[in-house]
């Protein structure tokens, strides 16, 4: 094959599956601002005749999107935000203090992340409903405060953080806290950003533990809200679509403007060590 | 305040976190499922009885429960592959010195991976519609008959995992390229010298300098995927004829529309077992290849 062909060719394909990849996102885009009932056409028509904002309009005004919307971001903000200092304290202490048990402690972090959530979910719902923590904020945010994936990555990175300027900091008379506060946390903000943003999209989009114990509509996050809509609303496409929109927009841009640090961490926590 | 204490400190408020909402009803769910906690015990827990295997031993019995497990295996085992495959390729792709604007290709390529699952399922569901939609009107027009995707038993879990497919490559993508990066070029200047066609340098150079890779991102996509519920709850709702009910769907029908929270933990154990045994087999087999 002549290296002309060969760099048509792969070219060729990375378009192919780019044009793959996006083309549900931009249909889902297009359909949003078409009339009610206007893609239920034979040819399937794939761009607006007449733009309009009305599903929009409509789902804000009548279908309560925007409470899911705030919901969500309550829920999710509240969790990137605590797990991510819990989660960093922890991390800090496994990487870089000495205690006893130690080592032991963090085989059970590990073995934590071969567990899966589900099996949890039952019994943390009988746990969380005599205090009153189910259809409750406090139901979805409280169990996600901590993480063992969290603790795992902030620790594989502050190991990195040398030994000799904690102990400098230690003879200064430093107290442990001061130490974390002033020297650590500087050195931790890259995965600091990525913890925070990896875990705020995954609270974005959680979907089972919150349609457990969020029962009541008002507390509803969007994926519930748009699952619930779904299943009313099945023939309205384009109200969907803009219910789409609606959820996926935001952690699209979220991503795109911290997609670096984003993607570093998806490395940093599949390596095994 | 001494390094013991103040190591404690630091960890106390992340252990008791996971240690009272995650360890604790891990324990908790082993229990549950040894007894016959329903709706009368939810009611009143003196209703409740201890029923030592008795929960496990009935879904072994049951037919829904061996669907529910042949539909997730059968989910596992086509769409874990496929979804290697596509991510493999992209990766070879843009690793390819002949590829261009790639950091715009390696962002489209992964986009689909940060989408809420439920809202792009909304998509797929309107996507692979029999009559409007436009996956069958792509097929039609390169002259393949419309195939009711969501609406044939036999079609609705091939479309769900399309859509898996779609959804996830990306992910895998990304820690594969890393991976193909960090071969050394020199393998690759040796092989050219010595005559070696792209295809014998693939299977030489590069199958088994990325084989751990592989294995580790085969495990994950495995325990993965035997977690699915969101895309058969939404795109399918189970059906039709509960073709698409999954083991996780099972054990959430079971435990919130019939509160059968102790039969419903048994399921989730079950499940865990399964996708140990099956994950345990997948690293003895890289152990044992890598000793022949």
């Amino acid at each position: 094959m002549s290296p002309r062909i060969a760099k048509a060719l792969i070219n060729g394909l990375l378009i192919g599956g780019a044009l793959v990849a996006l083309f549900p996102m931009l249909w889902m885009l297009s359909v949003s601002l078409m009339q009610p009932g206007e893609a239920g056409a034979l040819p399937p028509p794939l761009l607006p005749a007449h733009v309009t904002l009305h599903n929009y309009q409509e789902l804000f005004l009548r279908a309560g999107m925007g409470r899911y919307l705030l919901n969500s971001l309550l829920v999710s903000t509240a969790i990137a935000a605590l797990s991510l200092a819990l989660n960093l304290m922890a991390g800090y202490a496994f990487a870089k203090l000495r205690f006893v048990g130690r080592d032991a402690l963090f085989k059970v972090v590990v073995g934590m992340l071969a567990i899966p959530a589900q099996v949890a979910m039952l019994p943390l719902f009988l746990m969380l409903k005599p205090v009153g923590l189910v259809n409750n904020y406090g139901g979805v945010i409280v169990p996600a405060m901590a993480s063992a994936f969290g603790i795992f990555l902030v620790r594989q990175y502050a190991r990195g953080i040398p030994d000799e300027l904690l102990e400098a900091a230690r003879i200064d008379g430093a107290g442990e806290l001061r130490i974390f506060v002033r020297i650590v946390l500087p050195l931790l903000k890259p995965i600091m950003v990525t913890l925070a943003t990896y875990t705020f999209l995954t609270a974005w989009n959680d979907f089972m533990w919150p349609l457990i114990v969020l029962t009541g509509q008002e507390h509803y996050t969007l994926p519930l809200g748009l699952a619930s809509l779904a299943r009313e609303h099945a023939t309205d496409a384009e109200l969907m679509m803009a219910g789409s929109v609606v959820t996926v927009v935001p952690v699209l841009v979220l991503f795109l403007a911290l997609q670096r640090y984003y993607l570093e961490g998806l490395l940093l926590g599949s390596v095994k060590g | 305040m001494n390094g013991q204490r103040a190591a404690w400190v630091f960890l106390a408020p992340a252990a008791i976190v996971l240690g009272v909402f995650f360890l604790l009803p891990v324990i908790g769910a082993f229990v549950l499922s040894l007894t016959d906690y329903d709706l009368y015990a939810l009611a009143d827990i003196h209703n409740l009885r201890f029923v030592a295997l008795g929960n496990y031993w009935a879904l072994l019995q049951r037919p829904l429960f061996w669907s529910a497990l042949g539909h997730t295996v059968y989910f596992v085992a086509v769409g874990v592959p496929l979804s290697m495959l596509v991510s493999l390729g992209t990766a070879l792709l843009l690793h390819s010195p002949m590829a261009r604007f790639k950091p715009f290709f390696r962002t489209a390529l992964f986009a689909p991976v940060v989408t809420t699952v439920v809202a792009v399922a909304v998509v797929w569901r309107y996507l692979f519609n029999t009559k409007y939609g436009l996956i069958n009107y792509a097929l039609e027009w390169t002259g393949i008959h419309p195939v009711d995707w969501l609406g044939d038993p036999h079609w609705a879990m091939p479309a769900i995992i399309l859509f898996a497919i779609w959804k996830n490559f990306g992910y895998n993508m990304i820690i594969l390229l890393a991976g193909l990066q960090a071969i050394p070029t020199e393998l690759y200047e040796a092989a050219r010298i010595d005559g070696a066609s792209a295809w014998r340098q693939f299977r030489h150079i590069t199958l088994p300098m990325l084989a751990p890779t592989l294995l580790m991102v085969g495990i994950l996509t495995v325990s993965g995927y035997f977690q699915l519920f969101a895309e058969p709850y939404v795109i399918t709702e189970g059906g039709p004829l509960q073709s698409t009910v999954s083991v996780l769907y099972l054990m959430y029908d079971e435990g919130f529309t019939w509160w059968s929270l102790g039969s419903a933990s048994a399921i989730a154990f079950l499940l865990f077992l399964t996708m140990f045994v099956v994950t345990a087999c997948m690293l003895r087999m890289e152990r044992r290849e890598a000793k022949v």
